[in-house]
């Protein structure tokens, strides 16, 4: 098989690195949010606990799930991508994410993102897996609608 | 002589490539494609004789109705049904299963009555006898399943009491691939005088079925897992219950005559299907069942038995590390269906990885939930075959799956 067929999903590898070894995965002794996500149509499932500095930082990030690898590295490109953002930059992040994940395909959302989350923008060349890459940021939604 | 390359041409998806790749259909078990035969049946019905049924005297009508009564008959006989007139039209196994839960389980089925199950029902035959059981109070009952995915027979006799009024089972499942013994239930159920109900709907298309040896009340079957049209599926059920069962649903065609106060029912079957019933596809699966019948139900089963001992030592040879293959590993008890969990490589990403090499296979809870849940997996990959799969095809899938535990444990190409 052409390995470049396989490599449009799990593109550049950056998805499988963070399917085998999520980032953020330490337990936090304090937080002050929590949310969580589960599709239970596959029984895939996404979890963070968020410590925050002052008001509206975040500072800390746990996240835990299970399922596929596009479920597990977006939970932990989302947790990477999300710490040092104060609260509403995060929920601005998941909107944009969210609403880019589900433009149509022709359409250009590359440079949407910066950095390794950019990674899962691929994963749109799939439609029946854009519902795996989105669950972490539902769970996102979960632990910030707290602070809305 | 069965001639796998020869009854490939007669489908014309099956030379369809996908991502450039030559298409391996191995998800038979949701659904079979379908034979030109058959698709041709649906455009002959349309362009020659397209008609209501049972009410004109036209000549197309009575052409259509010749049609779609020869079609019963058809699959009357394919199941050896003493009669036609006890084969009732449904949209699949699921209608009918609904069907037997209204217009048999309400007035059958009484507070305390004990209804047993199978641990591997399809939720089409779950469902419908626990929204009964919550009507009516009445018990749901399992028989416990062994490691190797067959059912403990042992513990049956115990289970089947005086207040059992239903035994239901799956024939083949869609999940295991098991085939069950449901003659001996059904036996054992009229010993105690509760009736036997088989799921055929993944046993129909893949093997002879024959109502009156295996002495069932009812069969239920789909008709787009056998070749035929989706949209059509069927009932049978033995003339002495369905004499005596109410209509499913009323309104035109299942009465004989009405005032403006009552109606009486017509005949049966057509007392059970109300309103214009699915004329082309009836006459699809019709033709599905000629398919069928000119390859030998014999030979069918014959050839997917040799594909799934295949299957069993190509995967047993591979010795997958992590893989864990379910159901039993005798192919006389056992369909041509590949359920497995690999330990490293999530079941989506095994099926999407599948998908990019041409390879169509099924991944998910396969609607069997609390039966997949009990394997202590949330989804498994399933691999089902049909009449027209190969070895070759087995050799193709055995080396994705290979391919697809490298990429996703060790990132090596």
């Amino acid at each position: 098989m052409d390995q470049n067929n396989i490599d449009d999903i799990y593109r550049d590898r950056i998805i499988l690195d963070h399917c085998r070894n999520p980032r953020n995965t330490s337990p936090i002794d304090h937080f002050d949010l929590v949310g969580d996500a589960v599709n239970p149509f596959c029984g895939d499932e996404s979890h963070f606990q968020i410590a925050l500095k002052g008001e509206n930082l975040i500072e800390r990030i746990q996240f835990s799930g299970e399922g596929c690898a596009i479920n597990m590295a977006s939970g932990s490109l989302l947790s990477e991508a999300v710490t040092g953002l104060t609260v509403k930059e995060a929920g601005q992040l998941a909107i944009r994410f969210v609403e880019s994940m589900r433009k149509p395909i022709g359409e250009n959302v590359e440079g949407t993102f910066i950095g390794e989350l950019s990674a899962l923008i691929s994963v749109r060349n799939f439609p029946v897996r854009v519902k795996c890459a989105l669950l972490a940021w539902s769970a996102l939604e979960d632990a910030i609608s707290e602070r809305k | 002589m069965y001639d796998v390359e020869k009854i490939r041409d007669d489908f014309p998806i099956l030379s369809k490539k996908v991502y450039g790749n030559p298409l391996v259909y191995l998800d038979n078990a949701a659904t079979s494609q379908k034979p030109r035969q058959v698709i041709d049946s649906l455009v002959d019905y349309y362009e020659n004789y397209n008609a209501n049924v049972h009410r004109g005297v036209h000549t197309l009508s009575m052409e259509a109705t010749d049609r779609f009564e020869e079609a019963r008959e058809k699959v009357a006989r394919f199941i050896n049904s003493e009669s036609s007139d006890l084969v009732v039209w449904t949209r699949n196994a699921s209608e009918s299963l609904n069907l037997i839960a209204y217009s048999w389980g309400e007035d059958n089925v009484h507070e305390g009555d004990e209804i047993l199950l199978t641990p591997m029902e399809h939720h089409s035959n779950l469902v419908p006898w626990q929204e009964l059981a919550r009507r009516k109070n009445a018990v749901i009952k399992f028989i416990p399943m062994l490691e190797n995915g067959t059912l403990d027979m042992d513990e049956v006799d115990d289970l089947i009491t005086e207040r059992t009024v239903l035994v239901s089972a799956v024939h083949m499942s869609n999940a295991l691939g098991t085939i069950n013994p449901v003659r001996e239930l059904g036996e054992k159920a009229h010993r105690q005088g509760a009736k036997i109900l088989v799921d055929g709907a993944q046993s129909v298309p893949h093997m002879p079925t024959n109502v009156q040896e295996l002495d069932c009340d009812f069969l239920v079957f789909s008709g787009h897992k056998m070749l035929g049209p989706t949209g059509i599926g069927a009932l049978y059920v033995k003339r002495d219950i369905l004499n005596t069962m109410e209509p499913f649903l009323t309104g035109g065609e299942m009465v004989l005559e009405v005032s403006y106060q009552e109606a009486s029912w017509a005949d049966l079957p057509m007392r059970f299907e109300a309103g214009t019933p699915n004329i082309a596809d009836s006459i699809g699966l019709g033709s599905a069942v000629d398919y069928l019948n000119n390859l030998g139900m014999e030979n069918v089963r014959t050839h997917e038995k040799n594909l799934t001992s295949y299957a069993l030592n190509r995967f047993e040879e591979a010795d997958l590390e992590g893989m864990d293959l379910f159901g039993p590993s005798d192919p006389e008890i056992r369909g041509g269906v590949f359920s497995f969990n690999t330990v490293d490589v999530h079941p989506h990403d095994m099926g999407t990885f599948l998908d990019r090499m041409g390879i169509a296979v099924r991944t998910g809870h396969h609607c069997a939930m609390p039966l997949v849940r009990s394997l202590g997996v949330a989804a498994t990959v399933r691999a089902s075959f049909y009449l027209y799969n190969t070895e070759r095809e087995v050799d193709i899938l055995v080396d994705g799956v290979t391919e697809a535990l490298r990429y996703f444990r060790d990132g090596s190409e």
